[in-house]
This record gives C-alpha cells, structure tokens and sequence, in this order.
C-alpha cells in the first residue's frame, strides 16, 4: 500500500514536472515579453523566498539580510559572466581591477559561485550573531545588508560604485530561472524532510529544550543560516542577467521586504507556500504600479504617485499578518496524498 | 542498602541571582541505577538545581561530576551528551512537530550523516534516517504512543504529552534522567501509572533517576533515598521513612499538609 503510494507520488510528480517543461517550452514563442518577465521574477522569488523560509519559517531567526547576500551574488556572478569588451565600456571613471577583469566563467559557474561568496559572508556575520543567542540577528543582519550596499557604492574598481553594472548577459531565461528554482525546491525539501530538519524545527519551538536533546543549537543555526545565504546569492545572481543591469540602490532594505512578503504570504515553514507567495508577491507588485500612473476618472484627474505601490504593499503586509497570520498554506506542505484526498471530498485514506 | 558506585556527585552547589540565594551549600552524591527524589515547599531552589546539573546554570559556587568527569558548568548539549537528559517542569515540547519526530529530533545527536548528504540522497543517509525512525517507533511502542505517532505533540492530552517528553529524554539514550515534578497535574489514578512508569524506566532502560516531585504518594512510593531543600538549604536526607519522621521536614511543609496524607 504504502509503496504503491510512493510510486504513485513519484509519477504524479514526475508528470508534474513534465507539464511545467511543457509549459516553459510553450511559453516563449506564445506569451509576450510582459508576461515571460513576471514568470521569470515568479521563480527568482521562489528561490529568495525558500531561502528566507530556511532561516525564518523553519529554523525561527528573524534575519532581514537578503537584500545583502543578493546583492554578493549579483556581483559576483555578473562580474563572472560580463564580456570583457563590456567591462571596458562599464569602467570608465575607475579602471576595474586586473583579476576581475581577466575573470570569467560559464552561467552556472558564475551563479554557483555567486551563490558560494554569499554563503561565505553568511558564515562570517552568522557566527559571531548566532552566539549570541540570535536576538540580535534581525538588528544585526539589516544593519549587514546596509554595509554590503554601502561598500558595493564606494569600491568603483570593483563594483563601478553608484552607476553599477550594465549590459549583463541575459542568459537567465525561463529554463535556467526554472530549473534553480527546481534545485532550491528539492535541496530544501531533502534538508526540511530529514532528522537535520526535525532538528532546525525543535530549535524554532524550544531552544532550551533542543539544547537538552543533545542538539547543539549555534551550530545548526550557522548552517541554516549560511545555506539561507547561499540561496539568496544564487537568487540575486539570476536577478542581475535577468534585468541585465544592477546598482547598489537595487539592494536597499525594500527588495529584502519583498521577499519577507513571500515568506509571510505564503505560511511560515512551508516550502509550497514560498512558490505561491512567490507567485503573488510577483503579480501584486506589477499590478500595484497601476497606482503610480496618473489616473482620470471623468473630469477627476489624480497624479500618480511615487512610492504609492510601496505604501499599498506594506499595508497589505500588515493586513495579512492581522487576517491570515499563517499565509496561505500555514505551516502545512503541499502532497499529493492530501490532494488526491481533499479530490474526493475526504473519503479516501489516501 | 547496600552502596553503589557514585554517577552523579554534587559537591558544595550554590547559586545566586543578584541578592538572592537560591541554593546555598548544597551537596548530593547519587548512586548508580537507584531512584531518588529530591523535594522541598516552592521556591526551595529544587529546578534550580536541576538547572545547575544540567548545565542552563552554571553554579556561583560548588562542582558537578559525573561518572567522574567535571561537568560545572558545561554547555547543556555538552551534558546531554555525556548521558544526562532532562524533562522540564512547564512541558517543554516541540508543539508544531508529530509525536514521532519529538522522539527522533533525540537521535539526532548520534547519527554519522551529515546535512549536506540530505540533498545527495544517498542510500547510507537515507538507511541511517530509516534507521532513526525506526528507533523510535519502537520506543514509543514501549511507553505506548506508538498509537499516536503521527499526532501534533500539542494536541495530545496533557498525560500523555509528560509521557511524551520523557519518551524525547531517553530517545538521547541517556544513563542519568532527571525529571521535575513528572506527576504535576495528573489525578491519584494517573500518578499511581506514573510510579509504575518510572520504576520500569529504571529497570528496562537500566537507567539512575532524580526526580523532583511534589506527590508525597509519588515521592514516598519510589524514590529509595530522598534530598529535603528549604530555601536553598538541604534540611535533611534520609530513606522515605527518616523523611516522614523528621521534625525539621514536618516544619517546613507546616501548612502544605503534603505529609499528613501521604
Ligand atoms: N533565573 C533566575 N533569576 C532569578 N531568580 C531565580 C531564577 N531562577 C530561580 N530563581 C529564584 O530561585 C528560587 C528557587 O526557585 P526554583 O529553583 O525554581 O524553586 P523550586 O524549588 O520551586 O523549583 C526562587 O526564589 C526563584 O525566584
Ligand atoms: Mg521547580
């Protein structure tokens, strides 16, 4: 019974996963440019929102460092996948530095690697923090993400400072967006479904009490925190070849918020819920800049306002942590057994 | 009685918070696979002690050993691995996860796999991670939840969640179980289990226990040697029946009547 399940779950995802291949195939040739663009940030979003839900929805530390481990892995892979002839055109006020000049390395590489430099600078902030009980990581991780941005603005050799980089390769496309979110999706359920995850969980219920089972808290916490970080980097890399230009000011506290709204929309330790908080985030934040366009209505003419879509968003931040403080899916996971169920109205033992 | 080797030495323990004294002077010497209790009115200073041991405190004064090694002071994980485990007075569990996982998250500590194998799938990790679960459907077979597996831990009557949380303590695979006021909030007929409950712990797990617990018909029924705290300060020692009889005991309790009934 239970192993015919499992070949079953297997197929139905299998063929799950075939629909999606389906899809993104079908995709380019038949939707507009719009619409590929808002599937693209969909996955991206995916992927920094599993990552922010290892660190707070599963393990239970309040960490506001996305935006700042983007940030590394944006530079570090563009800096890695950018034709030299374009590093050239880039740095023109400060020369940038020979190694990086002379450095490259193919698209996977290059995101890996972004992803890699930014699990390292979560290490570096994560252990000296998580020390210290983790109260302070929220405080701690924000003020991180503000010094990333900082630096990144005053080392032109290296980041061209304020004006950034541009003309990034746009090799980030659907399958690639895809096919990492699909990555993040399985690492992260392989890591949340085994003991190394029952153990993240009891840290986020009861730390003394996972003290006292012999788990060694400020360790699992690194790690849940630096391979938070590595998805974050992985996330900013693909974001900076899908809009092919990124600057320090791309990295400010608000993109760390967005996907803080991923996480809480979606339901707190629940990989599905990131995909579909994702998936709204994406679409609200593109509709929402309707608001910032003038608008007539008759003879009533109201001029469009700038930062309006951030007032909104934040509003409907506050209203889902009032209304629905679980998000969408709560703490629960989507299967195919609980669907096939919920199918047949509850009948069925599955 | 005759003497047993010493597990558990506490040597000259005291502890203070600010202006406050909590356990003051206080010493212990546990023998091997006996049951002893350790009691005194509220606010003695009895969780405190078993903060001390267990290494949430770290004594102002005074040493713990254990099996010989010191253990003052050291890092609560650290003692649960040298083989103490440890229930807690306000139930501790992990409420969002299953009964089943409460038990398992105690094995974590001895699996050989690391995270980074998780997502390799490979067939040791996956055998080593059957390996635990099956480990620990069986001890919830032997302290009967295994009925209750896949429950939420919070869900579970408030019975059967102590049972739970001693059944995480020994998942650590522990030698010494301390456990604070186990029969808290159960009724006469559910304490009476309980007292059978621990002696088979004892017997089957070949376990030494300190208990804290505020049932004299508990304390009384299992406990082979018996620590009295009163602010801080031991006020006697003694087998149940030198307990009971002891004027200083009777004075500290005046008005808990605990002993007249027990
Ligand atoms: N962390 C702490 N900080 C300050 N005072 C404490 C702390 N823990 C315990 N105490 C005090 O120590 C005394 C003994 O408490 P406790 O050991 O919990 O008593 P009990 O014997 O009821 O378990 C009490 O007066 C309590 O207020
Ligand atoms: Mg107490």
């Amino acid at each position: 019974m239970m192993e015919a399940n499992k070949t079953r779950n297997l197929f139905l995802s299998l063929t799950a996963l075939a629909v999606v291949g389906v899809f993104l195939w079908w995709a380019p040739s038949h939707l507009d440019g719009y619409k590929i663009q808002i599937l693209n940030l969909i996955a991206i979003y995916s992927i920094l929102g599993l990552s922010l839900n290892l660190i707070y929805g599963i393990t239970g530390m309040f960490s506001l460092g996305t935006a700042g481990f983007m940030c590394i892995g944006a530079y570090v892979s563009s800096m890695l996948i950018l034709p030299q002839m374009q590093k050239d055109m880039i740095f023109i006020l400060e020369p940038l530095h020979p190694l990086l000049y002379a450095a490259h390395a193919p698209f996977v590489v290059a995101v890996l690697a972004g992803g890699v430099v930014a699990a390292l600078a979560g290490l570096l902030i994560g252990i000296p923090v998580l020390k210290l009980g983790g109260d302070y990581l929220g405080i701690a991780t924000l003020g991180f993400a503000e010094i990333i941005r900082v630096v990144a603005n005053n080392i032109p050799t290296i980041t061209n400072g304020a004006l950034g980089l541009k003309g990034i390769p746009p090799y980030a496309n659907l399958w690639w967006n895809y096919g990492w979110t699909f990555f993040t999706l399985y690492v992260m359920y392989r890591l949340v479904n085994s003991n190394f995850g029952n153990a993240l969980k009891a840290i986020r219920d009861d730390e003394l009490a996972a003290k006292a089972m012999g788990i060694d808290t400020s360790r699992y916490r690194v790690i849940s925190f630096t391979i938070g970080a590595f998805f974050a980097g992985i996330g900013g890399a693909l974001m900076a070849s899908l809009l092919t230009t990124i600057d320090p000011k791309m990295f400010m506290v608000t993109m760390t918020y967005n996907v803080l709204m991923v996480v809480v929309a979606g339901g707190l330790g629940s990989l599905a819920g990131s995909v579909i908080g994702a998936t709204i985030v994406t679409i609200l934040l593109e509709w929402l800049r309707i608001v910032e366009n003038p608008i007539s209505i008759g003879s009533l003419h109201i001029p469009g306002i700038p930062g309006m879509r951030m007032v909104i968003f934040a509003i409907s931040l506050i209203l889902i942590i009032i209304y629905r403080p679980d998000g969408v899916m709560g703490n629960r996971e989507f299967t195919w057994n609980g669907l096939l169920r919920s199918g047949k109205g509850g009948k069925s033992n599955g | 009685m005759a003497d047993r080797p010493v597990i558990l030495d506490a040597a000259n323990l005291t502890m203070r918070f600010g202006g406050v004294t909590a356990v003051s002077d206080f010493s212990m010497a546990i023998q091997e696979n006996r049951i002893v209790g350790l009691i005194g009115p509220n606010g003695a200073g009895k969780t405190t002690s078993f903060n001390m041991i267990t290494g949430y405190y770290r004594p102002t004064e005074g040493k713990v050993s254990f099996l010989g090694n010191d253990i003052t002071g050291m890092a609560p994980y650290k003692v649960c691995r040298m083989g103490i485990a440890r229930t807690f007075q306000n139930i501790r569990l992990f409420k969002n996860e299953t009964v089943l996982q409460n038990v398992m998250i105690g094995s974590q500590r001895r699996q050989k796999s690391r995270w980074w194998q998780a997502p390799l799938n490979l067939p040791s990790f996956n055998k080593e991670e059957r390996e635990v679960r099956e480990k620990a459907m069986e001890l919830l077979e032997r302290v009967d939840l295994h009925k209750v597996a896949d429950e939420r831990s919070e869900s579970l009557p408030y019975g059967q969640q102590r049972r739970l949380e001693i059944a995480r303590a020994l998942a650590t695979e522990p030698r010494f179980l301390l456990l604070d006021e186990p029969a808290a909030g159960m009724n006469p007929e559910e304490s009476h289990v309980l007292m059978g409950f621990i002696r088979r712990l004892r017997d089957e797990f070949n376990l030494t226990i300190l208990l804290i617990e505020h049932d004299m018909k508990v304390v009384m029924g299992v406990c082979e040697h018996i620590w009295v705290l009163d602010y801080g300060k031991l006020i006697a020692q003694g087998n149940p029946k030198e307990i009971q009889g002891n004027p200083k005991v009777i004075e500290a309790y005046l008005g808990e009547e605990y002993l007249a009934d027990a």
